[in-house]
């Protein structure tokens, strides 16, 4: 086994337009190998672009990175033998079969179906009723399955999985994110975007990113246990008006909707729980219930976004 | 060689699944071969008449029947005044007014002369222009008609005169399909070589697999072959097609050598696929593709030579036609088919044309960059 990581990336940077738009801003990371590594963002934050500049179909325009060793820019040859890139949108193709598909891109690889089927035969094994069915008539969790399949049939070092989840239903990308945890197994390194934060614990280690910045790379949990603050779980009858009452509290650090819950942090040491109770209580709410809560991911996020 | 061969696979595959495409390709050449040589004509028939006789002699009437005889004209006025003929062009039920003066025999024996007017109606600048030229030319035939039979033989054969005779050659009866058929084959060729091309590649763009290709070892030029080699095909399939329509419906039989015609169309498909994968590369949507490869069409269909003579056109309109691939393949067209010239006569053609193949390929290639 090689020394080196599965992903070196350094300062890489990519601006967009005329108006030199920055989309990518001296984002810097390592990912180690047989590690499963998730860039966690909204949309627009950039994620796509550095797959895409670390998949060697768009040229960075600040900094460098290296797949396997590999410079995206001087050895781009070697890193399109080496790496399998699953795109966020479905792009194989529609009019050829779920076999023909997989068959095409196994060929062009030089490899055949046959000789890397262990890989992904636990994927593979749901779509094969349908592999005489075209591409294009497949459901979306179907078609996902399709392209990680086609994207593995080659047995890649590295595995880039922009959005793999995104317009999946939440049974399929369960399912999904079971198969990422047993490729880890086959020691091919991954990495992958999403802009689900549930999915974030589900990676060995991730990156939070926005507006093209990482905020934190870090293991899900240390950043959930990085969390400075102690988090609060407020309900009531009326959420809206619990949101606009808790706003005024100049006690209040931050309060915004969680599910069924608000989640409020407080400055300093905060008051006491029958003070914001009563507090509540003063300003007309009824049904009211008040908890502390363990920090999820999106806590965090928010926590992070707010510097 | 293993990477084409199964790109090739893969496309034929594609091609083959999708049907309309398949139908367009196989119908639509045998459709325009015989729908356009058919309807698209240039002999002018049915020109409509409006006759003003003031005469009313055994002369006027000879000259009317004598046009009316002749089948390219319709009566459908008879006229007191040039006023009310005048009317039926207005409304256009005239396309020509012919009016005959009071006393056209009376003058014509006496005097030796007579004013004939001829108006016509230009807004159909091709049937005013042949239906006036018909018409002088009935009118003159009358002329002499009336000068054998006024004139002593003897005196006349004191006018010198100049008879002309001429002979078509290599389309003796000045048969307008023989002529037509060629061309459009030309433009049915181009048309689905550079569609096709040009549009399939554009929506693997759009589809996002070019992409999915991109991050795979398939080099440039291996794709590249693998998108014009059944464009090529398939543009080889369309002439055969059109060459068997024109023999079966036509009876047109290449006088030349099929072999310099295949040869011919190969380097030609090579120019205007080349074409159609530059215009690929400038586009993202098939839509733009389809606008952009329209827009030359249009210019290579209405400078090409098939319906507008291009030695008539102004000299900034042939140096236009001189970048136009489609002259050249409807000039030799025509030749090898209706003339049986060789290649020593195409050759000065086939050097341009492969020029075109040359230029555009390259410059698509260079232009179809795999990172940017």
């Amino acid at each position: 086994m090689d020394s080196h990581p599965a992903l070196v990336v350094n300062d890489l940077t990519k601006v967009y337009g005329k108006d030199k738009a920055v989309a990518v801003n001296k984002v810097s990371f390592t990912v180690d190998r047989g590690e499963l590594f998730g860039l966690i963002g909204p949309d627009g934050a950039g994620k796509t672009s550095i797959f895409r500049m670390l998949t060697t179909l768009l040229l960075p325009d600040g900094g460098s990175a290296s797949v396997d060793g590999h410079d995206i820019v001087k050895d781009y040859r070697l890193i399109r033998n080496t790496a399998g890139y699953m795109p966020g949108k479905f792009s194989l193709y529609t009019d050829l079969t779920v076999e023909e598909n997989l068959n095409f891109f196994a060929t062009v690889f030089n490899t055949t179906i046959e000789e890397n089927y262990h890989l992904i035969k636990d994927i593979y094994i749901q779509l094969e009723r349908f592999k005489d069915r075209r591409a294009g008539k497949l459901s979306g969790g179907m078609k996902q399955k399709l392209a990680l399949c086609c994207a593995l049939i080659h047995k890649p070092t590295v595995l880039f999985l922009d959005e793999p989840t995104t317009g999946v239903d939440p049974v399929s990308r369960k399912e999904f994110w079971e198969m990422l945890k047993r490729l880890k197994d086959q020691n091919i390194t991954i990495l992958v975007s999403t802009p689900y934060m549930d999915e974030a614990t589900l990676c060995d280690r991730i990156a939070l990113i926005q507006q093209g910045s990482l905020l934190s790379i870090d293991t899900p949990e240390n950043i959930v246990k990085s969390y400075p603050d102690t988090l609060y779980a407020i309900r009531a009858s009326k959420i809206s008006s619990l949101l606009k009452v808790l706003s005024t509290n100049e006690a209040v650090a931050s309060a915004y909707a969680f599910g069924e819950y608000v989640h409020v942090t407080f400055k300093h040491e905060g008051p006491h729980e029958k003070d914001i109770l009563a507090f509540l209580h003063e300003q007309g709410l009824e049904d009211i219930e008040i908890k502390p809560t363990e920090p999820t991911i999106e806590d965090c996020f928010i926590k992070l976004l707010k510097k | 060689m293993k990477v084409i061969k199964f790109l090739l696979e893969k496309e034929f595959r594609q091609i083959f699944r999708n049907r309309s495409i398949l139908m367009l390709i196989m119908v639509m050449p045998i459709i325009q071969l015989i729908l356009l040589p058919l309807a698209a004509n240039y002999e002018v028939k049915n020109i409509n008449l409006s006759v003003v006789d003031h005469d009313h002699s055994p002369y006027s009437q000879k000259l009317i029947s004598k046009i009316t005889a002749s089948g390219y004209f319709k009566l459908t006025g008879y006229d007191q005044s040039y006023k009310d003929a005048f009317h039926l062009i207005e409304s256009d039920d005239a396309d020509l007014i012919l009016e005959i003066p009071n006393g056209f025999e009376r003058n014509l024996i006496r005097e030796d002369e007579q004013k004939l007017l001829v108006a016509v109606n230009a807004i159909n600048g091709v049937k005013a222009n042949l239906g006036g030229a018909y018409l002088a030319n009935i009118i003159r035939n009358y002329n002499t008609d009336i000068r054998f039979e006024l004139l002593p033989s003897e005196k006349f054969n004191q006018v010198p005169m100049i008879d002309i005779t001429s002979s078509n050659w290599f389309n003796p009866f000045l048969n307008y399909r023989v002529y037509m058929v060629p061309g459009i084959l030309a433009i049915l060729v181009t048309m689905i070589g550079g569609f096709l091309t040009a549009l399939n590649i554009v929506k693997e763009k759009e589809a996002g697999t070019i992409e999915q290709i991109n991050v795979t070892p398939i080099k440039k030029h291996h794709f590249i072959l693998g998108k014009l080699i059944p464009f090529w095909i398939l543009g080889n399939i369309v002439f055969i097609i059109g060459l068997l329509v024109s023999w079966l419906i036509y009876g047109i039989v290449p006088v030349g050598s099929l072999t310099l015609l295949f040869g011919f169309i190969a380097i030609y498909l090579l120019a205007v696929l080349g074409l159609g994968l530059l215009i690929s590369t400038f586009c993202d949507t098939q839509q733009q593709a389809m606008f952009i490869m329209f827009f030359f069409m249009m210019i290579f269909i209405l400078m090409g030579g098939l319906f507008t003579s291009i030695d008539s056109m102004p000299d900034w309109a042939k140096t236009v036609t001189r970048f136009n691939p489609v002259s050249y393949l409807i000039s030799v067209m025509r030749m090898v088919i209706l003339k049986g010239s060789s290649l020593h006569d195409v050759l000065p053609h086939l050097g341009v044309v492969a020029l075109f193949a040359i230029g555009l390929n390259s410059w698509a290639i260079l232009n179809y960059k795999k990172a940017n």
